[in-house]
């Protein structure tokens, strides 16, 4: 805490009114801070900047790499094209679906995982801390076959070991309806991010003054009142920017999806449609405006975090 | 509350195990298979019924071994370069950011986070084409390039919150003691500042290793295709069988190593994730 209160205090060197002229120790220092952040500053802005203009202007135009000759200034066309297609608005539902659904299940879970790595006994704690690192370290892809291969209707356990549950039999093809697919596909999201979500909300947990648990305790406060009184208020900003940096990613999704049913059966979500636009289909005009809309839909999330929970992005990343 | 400690103990036992249960489940899933024979993978088991190691064999010696070994080669060089340039720059932009009063520091850290939170399909689109223009497809700089920007900003995060806490008055106590500034940074500030930069080279090459999108879509041949995607497009040994078994051994082989940086480096990952995510 105290890190970014000094932080907060030495930052906005440009608003700072320059009335005296700088020493020239001072100003070797800007001269030398400049140096040294500048590459980093130059190299982000090309690796993305660049690109999401040129992915901006590309997407006015009618453009397939198979017919480049006829290449052509359509404007807004391609937006107005996306927007009027079902297919578009069936991707981003399936996609909200998929945020919201894991987003929420994710906090739940990790909230537990925090609670429970917080409270072990000293002798678990390392175990604990280890084995939710795992999925962590997993490549997406490979949870993705994991799990894939275990629902699979030919080389997957899952519907002989819980054939007794109803519905669920050896015939039972995970990935040829949507709302399955969509479960397994959540389930193994869920599994392989939520150990990123409950260390965020451990070390949230480690910033609850004990003092105000413990005075609580001696009040006589039951463990629920603790909790929704004194741990989770305190919490709010690790709690905003977990949700917040969890909702950006899972509303990215491609990788679960693309291995376990490629899109198909309603599944697809909106990267898979970009990808498929532009890097399979080759449209590139069409593909790059699924690609704004779906950064302008990543702004949107953002926006509307920052004035419904007054979310400082910059501050809340610095503690309380 | 008033429990026995024995009962204490046997709750906690019994939450352990269901939650390492948990997290390994998968990964124990994927290495049961990876075991088994051809004519075993339909069986419906999670144990192989005879342990096989012919996926592995196939794989690191067989004929899938051009697919996977290039796959390989690939991932651990184009991660490795990429890592190693992010730290670089993220290091000195860290130092900065930490140390000295320059303009435009905000800046560069919400440029990062913005940066971070952009969606990778989003730069590919034009990149797949702008990289084709220029020579860049199915190169190893062309992934590179993209993958800096998964590792440069959260090696700046991360690395900003590790210099914070630096206590930078060292530096000038070795100065007054007769140190020159080299000697001074060389001898008070490196060993301190050291294991931030080793966290933060672990955990940006996790992010590389663990790109999909940019590999599936930047690359078309074994001349750059990381791990991921090879394994998305491996077939079988023959068109008509499905590649299960050679598929789990590779990722087997892929999340061993990892396994093992994280299991070494567990405490340093936690600290580092976590101050670059909360403390900032």
């Amino acid at each position: 805490m105290s890190t970014s209160v000094e932080a907060a205090r030495e930052a906005p060197a440009p608003t700072r009114p320059v009335k005296q002229p700088l020493s020239d120790r001072a100003k070797a220092e800007r001269r030398l801070g400049l140096w040294l952040a500048g590459p980093a500053f130059v190299i982000m802005l090309a690796v993305t900047a660049y690109p999401i203009l040129l992915a901006l202007w590309e997407s006015l135009f009618k453009y397939r790499l198979t017919a480049p000759a006829d290449r052509e200034f359509v404007g807004l066309g391609n937006y107005a094209t996306i927007l009027s297609d079902g297919l578009f608005w069936r991707d981003l539902g399936v996609t909200v679906l998929i945020t919201v659904i894991t987003v929420v299940v994710e906090l739940i879970l990790g909230f537990a995982l925090a609670l429970v790595m917080n409270s072990a006994l000293k002798a678990v704690r390392g175990w604990l801390r280890t084995a939710i690192l795992v999925p962590y370290g997993i490549i997406t892809v490979v949870s993705a076959f994991a799990w894939f291969y275990a629902f699979d209707i030919n080389s997957g356990y899952i519907n002989s070991w819980f054939s007794w549950v109803p519905g669920i039999d050896a015939d039972l093809n995970w990935f040829a309806d949507t709302w399955t697919a969509l479960f397994v596909i959540m389930a193994s999201e869920i599994w392989k991010t939520t150990p990123f979500i409950s260390l965020l909300l451990l070390a949230g947990l480690a910033q609850v003054p004990g003092e105000l648990t413990e005075a609580a305790e001696v009040d006589g406060a039951t463990w629920w009142q603790r909790m929704s009184k004194v741990i989770i208020p305190n919490m709010k900003a690790a709690i905003m920017v977990a949700v917040l940096f969890r909702a950006l990613d899972a509303f990215r999704i491609f990788d679960n999806v693309y291995i376990m049913t490629n899109g198909a059966y309603g599944t697809e979500v909106l990267s898979l449609l970009a990808y498929r636009t532009s890097i399979t289909r080759l449209e590139i005009g069409m593909g790059s405006a699924v690609s704004v809309l779906l950064f302008v839909c990543v702004i949107i999330i953002c926006f509307i975090a920052i004035k419904l929970f007054k979310v400082d992005l910059t501050g809340a990343r610095g503690g309380n | 509350m008033k429990s026995s400690p024995t009962k204490r103990r046997w709750i906690w036992g019994i939450i352990s195990v269901l939650v390492i249960l948990y997290a390994l489940f998968p990964v124990a899933s994927i290495f049961a298979t990876s075991f088994k024979l051809p004519s075993d993978l339909t069986s419906g088991t999670f144990l192989p019924n005879t342990w096989s190691t012919t996926n592995y064999e196939q794989i690191l010696v067989g004929d899938a071994q051009g697919l996977f070994l290039s796959a390989l080669r690939n991932s651990i060089g184009i991660c490795l370069i990429a890592t190693f340039v992010a730290v670089i720059l993220a290091t000195l932009c860290a130092y900065a950011i930490a140390r000295l009063d320059f303009p435009g520091k905000r800046l560069v850290l919400t440029t990062a986070l913005g940066v971070s939170i952009f969606p990778v399909i989003s730069i590919v689109t034009p990149l797949f084409n702008l990289w084709r223009n220029i020579g860049l497809y199915d190169t190893w700089l062309g992934l590179i390039i993209p993958y800096l920007s998964l590792t440069l900003p959260i090696s700046i995060w991360t690395l900003a919150a590790f210099f914070r806490q630096i206590p930078w008055e060292l530096e000038q106590a070795a100065q007054v003691d007769g140190a020159t500034t080299w000697q001074a940074f060389r001898k008070a500030i490196v060993p301190l500042a050291a294991p931030g930069v080793f966290t933060t080279a672990i955990i940006a090459f996790f992010i590389a290793w663990n790109d999909f999108v940019y590999g599936i879509s930047l690359t078309s041949t074994e001349a750059a295709r990381p791990v991921p995607a090879a394994l998305a497009f491996f077939t079988g040994a023959s068109q008509f069988e499905e590649p299960t078994g050679a598929i789990s051994a590779a990722a087997i082989i892929v999340t061993i190593p990892v396994v093992v940086l994280v299991l070494a480096f567990q405490r340093q990952i936690v600290s580092g994730l976590t101050q670059g995510a909360v403390k900032g």
